[in-house]
């Protein structure tokens, strides 16, 4: 399966392979109005499998976000055909909104307007606290 | 601005200060009688404690203050729906200090973000619970004379206390400290205390079921309730309720100079033949906890004396 190289835009890539979906939902790809390309299960020399996600514009990314669902994916940047930059994402040391503390007797639970913030206290186990409870956060990816 | 919501938002030297305050406040209550004149705290309660609120009420009677507030969430705004961060703004407007229980985790640190008047976290659920950790700090050091060389069993109720978990993690910042968990295995103090507080300071600590053995090594016996609503069945309970009853019988093999603490209610696990033993301190407890509340007040108001 052939898919082009893009002139100008994102490559996400080393996904880990399955959650190549997840993370176009999240970044809500599908409100994009340029092409969008998903390729999952690629051969990987170094995970074995990985999932792809190439986007055809240049586009404001929230690495926190990427880099705690999946902190292994590189970001490459590519303009007019060039790879301009890459980054290798890391664990955020807070994370916003982006999951919900599941404790029933955190404050988040009963306070709408609340941010629902997590810190990073284990880089190691990759565990994430809620800020308020101190509860652990759901796991995307270990 | 300074709060205090967690324990560990002191420094060791912090608490220093706060029990050398104490510890001129009782030996000294007249310089102290007049210090938040014309300041007034909060007692914001959002659900019921009496022990805690009067302690807090007596602190800021003694330092000459005022106190304003209410003990439970129906009297309050809270019930028709008000925003914690909204009542406490409107409180802040009343009160130069608040102290406040809420039985949703991390309520107090909603209301300090905004930083309109120091905020006390007078325990949040199964959370925090700080000013109960100041009361035990101020025990243990009048007691013993130092936080370094003890060993201090914890007995009960280890996985839910949150006055266990508090007292671990204040006291495992000192030199040459043991700690010895007594309690039935469904009780156990939670993992992360031991991989998150304990093993990376390389603490010793061990794990045992019986209070009788542990006894002889003990410097420091912290007593906990086992509570019924932690079982899911009855049996469970009604086997282990009566393990961790404290009674002179069981404290023959315990040294001399053993300090027994209890945060207090009790239910029936330290007898009340115990309480005429000049080693139970859990009563002391209590008037040392008004003593650090009075010294934590007098820190958070900038109040020099």
């Amino acid at each position: 399966m052939i898919i082009g190289q893009i002139k100008d835009g994102i490559v996400l890539d080393h996904i880990t392979a399955g959650r190549g979906m997840e993370i176009y939902r999240i970044l809500k790809l599908h409100e994009l109005d340029c092409t969008v390309a998903m390729i999952e299960n690629a051969e990987s020399v170094k995970l074995g499998r990985k999932d792809i996600i190439k986007v055809g514009k240049v586009i404001d990314l929230n690495f926190d976000i990427l880099g705690f669902i999946d902190p292994g994916i590189t970001v490459n940047i590519i303009n007019d055909g060039k790879l301009v930059k890459r980054a290798h994402l890391k664990l955020p040391e807070r994370i916003r909104d982006v999951i919900r503390c599941k404790n029933p007797r955190c404050i988040t639970s009963t306070e709408q307007e609340l941010t629902h913030e997590f810190r990073l206290t284990d880089p190691a186990r990759k565990v994430y606290r809620c800020i308020y409870c101190e509860n652990e956060a759901p796991q995307i990816i270990k | 601005m300074k709060h205090l919501i967690d324990i560990m938002e002191l420094s060791t030297q912090e608490l220093e200060e706060l029990i050398a305050c104490a510890e001129d406040i009782i030996a000294n209550p007249a310089k102290y009688a007049q210090a938040c004149r014309g300041k007034k705290l909060a007692t914001l309660f959002f659900e019921p404690s009496t022990r805690t609120r009067l302690s807090f009420e007596a602190a800021m009677y003694e330092l000459g203050g005022q106190v304003l507030g209410f003990s439970e969430a129906s009297s309050s705004s809270a019930a028709k729906g008000e925003s914690v961060s909204d009542t406490v703004h409107t409180v802040s407007c009343y009160a130069d200090i608040i102290a406040m229980r809420h039985p949703k985790e991390g309520a107090p640190l909603v209301a300090s973000r905004r930083n309109w008047v120091p905020i006390i976290n007078a325990g949040d659920g199964g959370h925090y619970h700080p000013t109960q950790t100041l009361a035990d700090l101020l025990t243990i050091h009048r007691e013993k004379g130092r936080f370094t060389g003890l060993t201090i069993g914890l007995c009960g109720d280890l996985k839910f206390g949150r006055t266990v978990h508090s007292l671990v993690s204040a006291m495992s910042r000192y030199e040459d400290i043991r700690f010895v968990f007594i309690s039935p295995e469904e009780l156990q103090v939670p993992e992360y205390i031991k991989t998150d507080v304990l093993e990376p300071r390389g603490i010793p600590y061990k794990e045992v079921a019986s209070l009788e053995n542990a006894m002889p090594e003990l410097d420091i016996l912290y007593m906990t309730r086992v509570q019924r609503e932690r079982f899911f069945n009855e049996e469970d309970y009604v086997r282990l309720k009566d393990t961790y009853i404290l009674t002179p019988d069981k404290l023959r093999n315990a040294k001399e100079d053993l300090s027994i603490l209890h945060p207090l209610p009790r239910v029936n696990e330290i007898s009340v033949l115990v309480d005429d033993d000049p080693r139970a301190c859990y009563f002391k407890q209590v008037l040392n906890g008004k003593y650090m509340r009075m010294a934590l007040i007098l820190k958070l108001l900038e109040v020099k004396v």
